[in-house]
């Protein structure tokens, strides 16, 4: 569960202050118990300031004040520069947070101050997002991807790698305050795994050597953009990108992969009316790719005819189902195609401002994705009077994420945007009745975006003619894990699962997770079926399996993930899948009897009922899933006891403190 | 043919229970009309007599003979039924389970505000049974069959729940049973 909250050490304050200022003081000081950086600071401020005042800043108080004066001056500049707008929370948190090392109690009140707001607010923004602390963490943080396929390709490894190259365990800074290492979800990478961010830079395809090589880089000259040594293909070469990503585009569709000249959409859009362009999409039956698959047409329409001053339009672009990456593709490689869809949505809707929430993962891609945006504006293809329609104004701001699956989901990913915890809403009122700030708010996925610009482009009929009966159109899937291609492979609507396989290079395949952790698995007797919103419905993960893989511990790893994911705020999920994991773990440890199988199926169909929001109610899928799916490997693994005792509780170990305590042995655990 | 039998038992409880098993007030006449009550506080039986259709539960386990006194329950019962909250999810008792024992025994016995030990002793007897690291309920040591909720569960709660269960009917609750605000 997402809760943080360290008290932050705010002596260590000034010193990031001084730092980012371009100070010289010596590092080394560091590490002087005699000298700790209130000490350092005390030395700095003597040396530069008259005899009378250096006195009055050697005291206690007088020290304390001048590194609130610099303190104050750092973040009364980031305030100011957002417009001292507390809906603008997230963009002043993370601007502290890469100013200071870190948003610390000091700061936090400040900028409750600055924006008018309770410090609460700012305290629980900082407290929830994974790329943000209150207490300073290295100069450089190296976040290795933890998931289920990083595991798989030998992270462990990996991770031993940078703990004794480093000589700290995940979670711990070096004592020089220079590198601190910890764990991330699914960083987007699956199909380059194991992958790790440093700060922004991404190393992919990591080994032991190559986690000691990164260590004893970063030790030389701590910068981190000096990893990357081979630039990745396509845009990842770009200069403003420089990556070692690779896209591993494996096949190319006409819809997503295919050319288009910018605006070629627009003057199909502007031709027509609103509504003619929501009837267009309507006709080309788009269904949201993001999972859900709600006809994006009928969104558009909602939005439209809501009551509203003003209305929004919201690219989700905070791609955390582990074992999607397909987004990241698309933004490296047609990020015009996703910024014209995002516009034609705009006009449909009657919007003049688009947010893309892009997730803090690819904030490499925010430089190269800004200069995208700006060049739109230079042809006039985003701004006032877009391509001289009078009267059609619309522009896209970049909005960064800083680390919460959550945020995927639309409701939580709003209060994002509007400055807040990743909290998920109430619906309805559904986004396109209220949404960011209580405005009707049209929120779609990357690659509905792409489809919505490519349908204007080349016509409904053209569409709606690929996919199958209920699905129209291609769709991306990330493919990663046991194959012998793993990348993006854009794919008609209703192709099956063995096929699809057997393009991969998996047709070894004893189990797929379709569409994510809060997707489902399948095992072969349903590899015949098809990919499709009436079948296997997937927002464009496809994790897959080889024989020697224990499906059960893979249902365990992603429990794990939901868990750290929860916001907390509903028992169901917060508790409930705390229990499964319990149980779970009781049956793959060899302590399960037959009616836990029972227990888990109700407390996962609990879940999957009272839950509040989409987290929660897919949450106990990978239980419920395999419990369907891979039963014989649940039953292999319970036995009938029939002495109504609990296997799980251990009388031994629960009276070993009493034993201890008391210095007597147990009278019951002898004699059971 | 010989009436079913009834045990009961309180392990980390208050009796508060008991008492609302007590609170059917004058149907306990007509209760032991349908059954026999074996090893309960009620009629102070200490050892079971023999083989038992229903056992009450009240409270969770805290020390060692708690986990005896249960397990010999699931030994003897055939349906065993947690009645009340800390039979259920510990309860209050379990309000120490985030504390180590040790700490939990210093703050009791040696420094809370209202201590009075001259002698700083920590009870410990060898008839006292050793505590366990915190408090389970009772279905974390054994089988449990059904769950009374409630703190404690209305007497006709347990009336309704007993009388469902002696006569195979099925048990349906009003709503005014089921609520605890």
């Amino acid at each position: 569960m997402r809760r943080r909250g360290t008290i932050g050490r705010r002596f260590f304050v000034p010193t990031r202050i001084d730092d980012a200022a371009g100070s010289s003081y010596n590092r080394e000081s560091f590490h002087d118990p005699a000298r700790r950086p209130h000490a350092a600071a005390r030395e700095r401020v003597t040396e530069r300031v008259p005899r009378a005042a250096a006195s009055f800043a050697a005291s206690a108080y007088g020290m304390r004040h001048c590194m609130n004066k610099k303190l104050q001056a750092v973040i009364q500049g980031i305030c100011a520069r957002c417009g001292k707008d507390r809906t603008r929370m997230m963009d002043i948190v993370r601007e502290t947070q890469a100013a200071l090392g870190c948003v610390s109690s000091d700061a936090m009140d400040l900028i409750a101050r600055e924006t008018g707001t309770h410090r609460v607010e700012v305290e629980s923004v900082v407290s929830f997002y994974a790329f943000l602390s209150s207490a300073p963490k290295g100069k450089v943080v190296i976040r290795l991807c933890n998931d289920v396929v990083d595991k798989m390709q030998g992270m462990e490894r990996v991770a031993k790698a940078f703990e004794d190259a480093l000589g700290i365990a995940f979670g711990q800074t070096t004592p020089d305050g220079a590198i601190t290492i910890e764990y991330a979800p699914c960083i987007g990478m699956s199909d380059q795994a194991p992958a790790a961010l440093v700060n922004d830079v991404v190393v992919t395809s990591l080994s032991s050597d190559a986690a000691r090589e990164i260590v004893a880089a970063l030790k030389e000259h701590g910068d981190p953009s000096r990893l990357v040594r081979q630039l990745g293909d396509g845009n990842n070469g770009h200069p403003l990108v420089r990556a070692m990503v690779r896209n591993n585009i494996r096949a190319r569709g006409p819809v997503i992969f295919a050319d288009m000249e910018p605006g070629a959409a627009l003057k199909g859009a502007l031709a027509m009316t609103p509504q003619e362009v929501i009837r267009d999409v309507k006709t080309a039956r788009l269904r949201g790719r993001g999972g859900a698959g709600f006809p994006t047409g009928m969104k558009w329409e909602f939005t439209r005819q809501a009551p509203g001053a003003r209305r929004f339009v919201l690219c989700n672009a905070d791609e955390g189902e582990p074992g999607t990456f397909k987004d990241r593709v698309m933004l490296t490689e047609c990020p015009d195609l996703l910024f014209e869809g995002m516009t034609v949505a705009g006009y449909a809707i009657g919007a003049d401002t688009g947010i893309m929430y892009l997730r803090a993962e690819y904030a490499y891609l925010a430089p190269f994705l800004e200069d995208v945006l700006a060049q739109r504006r230079a042809k006039h293809l985003l701004g006032p009077a877009i391509l001289g329609k009078q009267g059609f104004n619309f522009d896209i701001r970049i909005q960064m994420g800083a680390g919460a699956y959550i945020c995927g989901e639309e409701t939580a990913l709003i209060s994002s945007c509007e400055g807040l915890r990743g909290d998920p809403k109430n619906r309805p009122p559904f986004p396109a009745q209220k949404g960011y700030l209580g405005f009707p708010t049209v929120v779609n996925n990357v690659e509905t975006f792409c489809c919505a610009a490519r349908i204007l482009a080349k016509g409904p009929g053209w569409f709606a003619e690929m996919g199958s009966k209920g699905s129209a159109g291609t769709k991306l899937l990330s493919v990663s894990g046991d194959c012998r291609s793993p990348g993006v492979y854009e794919v008609p609507f209703g192709v099956t699962l063995a096929d699809f396989l057997a393009m991969a290079g998996a047709e070894d395949a004893a189990a797929v997770q379709i569409g994510g952790p809060s997707g489902q698995m399948v095992g072969r007797n349903d590899f015949g079926r098809t990919i499709c919103y009436d079948d296997l419905a997937t927002g464009g993960s496809v994790i897959v399996f080889g024989p020697n893989r224990d499906v059960l511990g893979v249902a365990l790893e992603f429990l794990e993930f939901f868990i750290d994911e929860s916001c907390g705020y509903c028992t169901p999920c917060r508790v409930g899948n705390v229990l499964l994991r319990e149980r779970l773990h009781a049956i793959i440890a060899g302590r399960g009897e037959p009616a836990d199988l029972e227990y888990l199926q109700k407390l996962g169909e609990t879940i999957k009922t009272a839950s509040r929001c989409g987290l929660g109610q897919t949450s106990a899928n990978p239980v419920l899933a395999t419990l369907k799916n891979f039963r014989s490997e649940y039953e292999k693994r319970v036995k009938a006891r029939g002495d109504g005792l609990q296997p799980s509780f251990d009388l031994r170990a629960a009276v070993a403190d009493a034993e201890a305590i008391t210095g007597r042995p147990s009278v019951h655990a002898a004699n059971p | 043919m010989a009436k079913p039998k009834v045990a009961t038992t309180s392990l980390a409880g208050c009796f508060g229970c008991h008492m609302s098993i007590l609170d059917i007030d004058d149907r306990i006449l007509k209760l032991i009309e349908l059954v026999d009550f074996d090893k309960s506080p009620v009629n102070d039986i200490k050892k079971f007599t023999g083989r038992c259709l229903v056992g009450l539960i009240e409270g969770g386990c805290c020390n060692e003979e708690n986990v005896r006194v249960l397990q010999d329950f699931r030994a003897h019962c055939d349906i065993l039924i947690s009645v009340g909250d800390c039979a259920i999810m510990g309860g209050i008792p379990a309000m120490r389970n985030t504390i180590p024992l040790k700490e939990c025994l210093d703050e009791a016995y040696l420094n809370g505000p209202t201590v009075y030990n001259p002698t700083k002793t920590i009870p410990n007897d060898e008839e006292i049974p050793l505590l366990l690291n915190r408090v389970y309920p009772a279905h974390e040591v054994v089988t449990i069959d059904y769950f009374l909720p409630g703190c404690p569960p209305p007497a006709d709660t347990i009336w309704e729940a007993l009388t469902a269960l002696l006569s195979g009917k099925p048990l349906t609750l009003p709503y005014q049973l089921i609520k605890y605000d």
